[in-house]
């Protein structure tokens, strides 16, 4: 019997295209500059701040700006493994995560945070890479677990993607196997400085280090 | 009511069968060329209905080894069917005409042993992408294998 060869009925999804993941990537390069204000405001700004005493406003305002953005970060619903058990747990009443103003969001179009939670197998990582892409900049992504971070206890299995940052930039490694809320929650808290960090300075700082 | 006995001597019957000791279950050895036929004969004459799973062994240099366990859930029978594909051989009959479920575990076992079933009706890779290269549960099969950018 004449074996079929394997052929994708689905036309091949864009993001197969080796050409397409340059393209995103140097994109992305361009996007770690961050948000440019318009020139206008620039100037205003820029003449308030020289104003005596005028510094006072100007930083005040940033600080509070920088608290409203780094407090108002929406977690895109993204559960991959075991980890995401953890994760839930991290969202629930308990641990409650809306204290740091995060709205677990079912959509990655309103999210601004992806949280890696399991094993990314090599099927799953286009998919992975698709609803990072559906983010809206400025987004943030956070490697939970052993697994996400460098493919974990199954490393050396033929499926596993080793280290989810082969597929997208992560800001914040959380290490654990499974992570507990708490650490996840640190994670968070970590982001939220590099959320700051990146408003304040309009680059985006190094990601944490990552251990496995 | 079927007891493993009368299994053991109307197989025993058979060419080139052998029955390993042992009632739970009744582990089988068939050739390759009996294994439809065997199975289709367990099905009709012994009431053995339940296809429980198919699978393989990669015995290295001896070859590849098919797996397959089926059940009689009236008489609570079990039976083991093995079959050698020698060395270096990789076709094996199929079992999808007698047993519908049989259909994706020979996917799944041509995906991940390379096994092609030879009157399958659909027989294409099932969990792994189209465009995945080797057989991942040989034991030739090297898991560093590149697979930029992932691996």
């Amino acid at each position: 019997m004449e074996i079929k060869r394997p052929v994708p009925v689905v036309p091949a999804p864009i993001w197969k295209e080796f050409k397409d993941l340059q393209e995103w990537n140097e994109l992305h390069k361009q996007r770690q500059t961050g948000d440019k204000h318009s020139e206008t405001f620039e100037t205003l700004t820029e003449g308030l701040h020289q104003f005596p005493g005028g510094f006072v406003l100007t930083t005040v305002t940033d600080n509070f700006l920088n608290w409203a953005r780094k407090s108002s970060v929406w977690p895109v619903t993204f559960g991959l493994a075991c980890c995401a058990i953890e994760m839930m747990a991290t969202f629930a009443s308990r641990f409650d995560v809306e204290r740091l103003g995060m709205v677990p969001w079912a959509s990655p179009r309103h999210a601004d945070l992806m949280i890696i939670s399991g094993t990314v197998t090599i099927k799953m990582a286009p998919m992975l890479l698709r609803i990072y892409d559906q983010m809206p900049d400025p987004k943030w992504a956070v490697s939970m677990g052993s697994c996400s971070n460098s493919g974990g206890p199954f490393r050396h299995g033929y499926h596993v993607v080793k280290g989810v940052d082969r597929v997208i930039p992560i800001d914040v490694y959380v290490p654990g196997c499974p992570p507990p809320p708490e650490s996840l929650l640190n994670g968070l808290l970590l982001l939220q400085d590099q959320i700051a960090h990146f408003h304040k300075t309009g680059k985006k700082a190094p990601p944490t280090e990552k251990v496995d | 009511m079927l007891t493993a006995a009368d299994v053991r001597s109307r197989l025993a019957t058979l060419d080139g069968v052998t029955i390993a000791e042992g009632d739970s279950p009744l582990t089988v050895t068939v050739p390759a060329a009996q294994w439809a036929t065997i199975a289709t004969r367990l099905k009709d004459e012994m009431g053995f209905g339940f296809f429980s799973f198919l699978s393989a062994v990669d015995w290295k240099e001896e070859g590849l080894e098919v797996v397959a366990w089926i059940d009689n859930t009236d008489a609570r029978l079990s039976v083991v069917l093995k079959t050698r594909l020698g060395a270096g051989g990789t076709t094996c009959p199929s079992l999808a005409e007698v047993y519908r479920g049989a259909n994706w575990m020979e996917r799944e076992c041509f995906d991940m042993f390379g096994i092609s079933f030879e009157g399958h009706p659909d027989l294409r890779r099932i969990l792994l992408p189209d465009d995945w290269v080797g057989y991942p549960l040989l034991k030739l099969y090297d898991v560093d294998t590149p697979y930029p950018p992932y691996r």
